[in-house]
């Protein structure tokens, strides 16, 4: 079994190395419906995190995921940053609440709750939740970590049938439909990269 | 004057760093020194974007104890300002309100109304009916 601090490192690199590999193609995704910033800004999210990753594996995993949060929001520069700062740090600090007895699923879940009130959106409204909703749910049937990153990954996918309600790509109404939300895509590619982590390193 | 004036603090959040100055430039010239005013624009790298960060110094730049309000152009500058209002802590974030109104016309006369002394209530109210309800 590996320590926390291998296990927060390992999670780092690999969502760093996820999000830089893909920063041009979330921008060019983003260019389509959006400002065409997501993958710099979620890069510049990654980078800053990346950096730190030696003070944040020195940390508890609660602590740590909470940290990251928080370098997110600091540092991302778009909406991205306070939404998966929020479900970061909404999961940090469940971990950490030691009265806290509930499983990932359920601490996830009420994290995700937690992001749709932040952004306040809804599934189906072509965002990052229309990734995050599905592999909560994932989760909570205790599925394998293939399953659970190819779920992501269709999720993803199926936002390109979607109409966009939040975010600069509403204002282009019916024209958003037929193109993959930036965000649902970014929140797939770090689901993947994960579930590829822990399923290497973490064998259940 | 930080915390010491009587009258409401004024923020502008834009994505862009000359958006947000020339609003503020503009406020500037109407009610002068008499509001506590601060901006930010752009993202942590000074490019188009918006930033957590630089919102909670500004809204500590235009700190007044009866209250900031706070004008934002386009969705991740709202998102952002919220998550900069949390970091305040209570009970500061209960007296910061962002403002649902065109962000120009609405700093302006927010301004105005804000350096006749009154309440943030009433500037905040003031600023919106520019809005179309």
């Amino acid at each position: 079994m590996q320590t926390d601090r291998e296990l927060v490192l390992g999670l780092i690199e690999a969502c760093h190395e996820a999000i830089v590999i893909h920063a041009d193609d979330l921008c060019e995704l983003d260019r389509a419906i959006g400002d065409g910033d997501h993958g710099t800004n979620m890069r510049r999210g990654c980078e800053a995190v990346y950096l730190d990753r030696k003070r944040l594996c020195s940390l508890p995993l609660p602590q740590a995921i909470e940290t990251i949060g928080m370098t997110l929001v600091m540092s991302v520069g778009g909406a991205a940053g306070p939404l998966y700062g929020t479900l970061l740090i909404e999961i940090g600090r469940r971990l950490g609440a030691r009265e806290n007895e509930a499983d990932f699923a359920t601490i996830l879940g009420e994290a995700v709750d937690a992001v749709a009130r932040r952004g306040r959106a809804h599934a189906g409204d072509k965002t990052l939740l229309d990734v995050l909703y599905p592999v909560q749910t994932e989760m909570v049937r205790q599925s394998a970590l293939i399953n659970i990153a190819k779920r992501a990954e269709v999720s993803a996918q199926l936002t390109a049938d979607m109409k966009a309600m939040r975010g600069r790509a509403s204002f282009l109404g019916d024209r958003s439909i037929g193109h993959v939300d930036p965000g649902a895509s970014s929140c797939a590619l770090l689901t993947t990269a994960i579930c590829r982590y822990l399923k290497e390193y973490r064998p259940a | 004057m930080k915390g010491k004036t009587a009258n409401v603090g004024i923020v502008i959040v834009s994505h862009s760093p000359l958006v947000a100055k020339g609003t503020a430039d503009m406020v500037r010239q109407m009610v002068g020194d008499s509001v506590p005013l601060s901006w930010c624009g752009g993202n942590p790298e000074g490019g188009l974007g918006t930033n957590a960060m630089g919102i909670l110094s500004a809204i500590e730049a235009a700190w007044s104890d009866h209250g900031v309000a706070v004008f934002v152009d386009l969705g991740g500058a709202e998102t952002n300002s919220e998550m900069a209002i949390e970091m305040l802590g209570e009970p500061r974030s209960g007296m910061v309100a962002i403002c649902n109104a065109p962000i120009v016309e609405g700093a302006v006369i927010a301004a105005a109304e804000a350096s006749g002394g009154a309440s943030l209530a009433k500037v905040v109210a003031t600023a919106e009916e520019l809005s179309p309800s």
